[in-house]
């Protein structure tokens, strides 16, 4: 649990009398912060929505490929030196690799069982990809070079990490390349029409088996991006998985199975949380879970809804 | 004659524990339209689904043009050359009307073709013209029953199976998809499998037809032939035959002659 707790870099220090009011640079410190954390989450969550719309499985494992995308591209780049950005590549696409074979071999298998098998399954395969990593990778805390070291000024009023600013963009062009997969390639067409109506999919010669694999390939693509995107804000470890709960509340905030949802409830949890964290110290690391809680009680189904009644 | 197209032999299916079809044997011409009826629960929808690999039949074979295709997933059958039009149309709800179409082309490339076919459906089915842009879900019962209909087309099939078009439409609509399908026959040279509820204008617009009941054969012949029947009149038309001593003999069994 140590992992949830971190992940925000350096906080200005609580003053010791009175903490109402922050420095106008502080906050926006504190909200791009918190954005830049809320785009990692939202990534993940990303991969979470995906794969549930295509196959209505909650993939409890998600924030484990996160966590061996993080270790693979350490690997790349380290191990086998060849830099940062081929590193980021090639760690991604193996974990992509991941995902496929996770579906095609196993998930694909159970299909069909009963929501708690499947649920265990997907619990299990985390248990199992984070004893794997600490057997390949070791169980100490590694940090990973980036190339987003500087700091970018804003005016004269903050100084922002860099790392923080590579999420955003990253998350900004990752979603705008999946956005326009799903809408204009006939692959991504095939995999919505797959996941609103799967029989009527297969009927129509979808290779929907396929297009579930991938789907899941993409997912793991993603959450690996944004566990290297994300390493040296959080290091590397076996545990910073546990991310992937913080993913899942937010997407549930958002409304699960809807992605601009998913993406909108985990930049509010983001940014919720630093804030939180700041002036309510008592609850460091769950104000997430607080956020899920009363979007649960207010307002079930989510903020943003996707819904449309059947015709007989 | 050559080979019929499609070939059902000694099917059996079960659908779960039950035996949904016990033994059917069917056959469908190229060019033709076959009518299959029945009541609720008579298996039409298991004969369906077993013909496109939705279920697999645990005895019996399903050849088309020779070759069998039981027991195999239904996009591989689809890709053989049959397409299913499900009951219920299955549209895909959040896709657009212009999106639905084009999936039922996934698995062709000429793009000319392609785009040919879409102008025929738009010209069958005029009221899809001006929803192209609309998600299929905000589309009226009719025209979700004409885009699955548009949908099955542009697959270019060897075999159209239509399940049930007449499911939750007016009177008057129904006369225009059948009017549509007896067109989508004779000028496009579809070869259609149909499976009705309604018997009267299933056999108006199917050269044969076979009558099906608790997951068996009881009847197959010419459908003129099957419309003149006794038992089609009585038990699928609602033709209400007066007995010698003027009331209706509630004892009557079915001989199927």
């Amino acid at each position: 649990m140590r992992a949830m707790c971190r992940g925000h870099g350096p906080l200005p220090q609580p003053p010791t009398e009175e903490k109402v009011l922050l420095p106008l640079n502080d906050v926006i410190h504190l909200a791009i912060t918190g954005i830049a954390q809320g785009c990692a989450y939202g990534l993940i969550a990303l991969g979470f929505v995906l794969i549930y719309k295509a196959t209505e499985v909650v993939n409890f494992a998600h924030g484990e490929f996160m966590m061996l995308g993080a270790f693979a591209v350490l690997t790349f780049s380290e191990v086998l030196g060849w830099g940062f950005w081929p590193a980021f590549v090639l760690g991604c696409l193996s974990i992509a690799a991941v995902g496929y074979l996770v579906d095609a071999q196993i998930m694909r298998r159970i299909i069909g069982e009963s929501q708690a098998s499947i649920f265990i399954l997907t619990v299990a395969f985390g248990f199992i990809f984070r004893a794997l990593a600490g057997m390949m990778f070791g169980w100490n805390t590694r940090s990973l070079d980036t190339p987003f070291d500087g700091k970018i000024a804003i005016g004269n009023l903050v100084e922002i990490n860099s790392d923080r600013v590579a999420i955003i963009i990253a998350t900004v062009l990752l979603v705008g390349a999946i956005y326009l997969f799903f809408g204009r390639t006939r692959y991504g067409v095939a995999m919505q029409a797959a996941s609103q109506n799967q029989l009527a999919a297969f009927y129509m010669g979808i290779p929907v088996k396929r297009l579930v694999s991938l789907t899941w390939a993409i997912g793991a693509f993603i959450a690996a991006a944004a566990g290297a995107l994300l390493a040296p804000m959080t290091q590397i470890d076996t545990t910073i998985g546990l991310l992937g709960i913080k993913a899942l509340a937010g997407a549930i905030v958002g409304g699960f199975g809807s992605i601009p949802g998913a993406l909108l409830g985990c930049i509010l949890i983001g940014v919720i949380e630093p804030f939180a964290d700041y002036y309510l110290p008592g609850i460091k690391g769950v104000s997430a879970y607080v956020v899920m809680l009363v979007v649960l009680f207010v307002r079930p189904e989510g903020l943003i809804v996707q819904t449309y009644q059947k015709k007989v | 004659m050559s080979a019929p197209l499609l070939q059902m032999r000694n099917i059996e299916t079960y659908y779960g524990p039950i035996m949904a079809i016990r033994g059917v044997s069917l056959d469908v011409n190229e060019g033709e339209i076959v009518a299959v009826l029945g009541a609720n629960g008579a298996g039409k929808t298991t004969l369906l689904k077993t013909v496109s690999g939705a279920l697999d039949s645990n005895k019996g074979q399903v050849l088309l043009d020779g070759e069998e295709i039981q027991c195999r997933d239904p996009d591989w059958v689809a890709r053989k050359g049959i397409a299913h039009v499900p009951e219920g149309r299955e549209v895909f709800p959040l896709l657009t009307v212009a999106e639905n179409l084009a999936m039922g082309a996934y698995n062709r490339s000429d793009k000319d073709t392609i785009a040919r076919d879409l102008e025929a459906v738009y010209e069958y089915f005029p009221a899809l013209r001006s929803v192209q842009r609309k998600m299929a879900a905000y589309l009226s019962g009719g025209q979700q029953q004409m885009l699955a209909i548009g949908r099955g087309f542009m697959a270019r099939p060897r075999l159209l199976l239509l399940d049930e078009p007449s499911l939750g439409l007016s009177p008057l609509l129904v006369q225009e998809i059948f009017r549509i399908i007896v067109r989508l026959n004779s000028e496009q040279g579809m070869t259609i499998l149909l499976v009705e509820q309604n018997a009267n204008v299933a056999l108006q617009v199917s050269s044969r037809g076979y009558v099906m009941e608790v997951g068996g054969m009881v009847m197959d012949g010419p459908s003129d032939k099957l419309l003149a029947s006794e038992d089609i009149k009585e038990f699928y038309l609602g033709k209400k035959e007066v007995g010698v001593r003027g009331r209706r003999r509630w004892k009557k069994r079915k001989t199927w002659r």
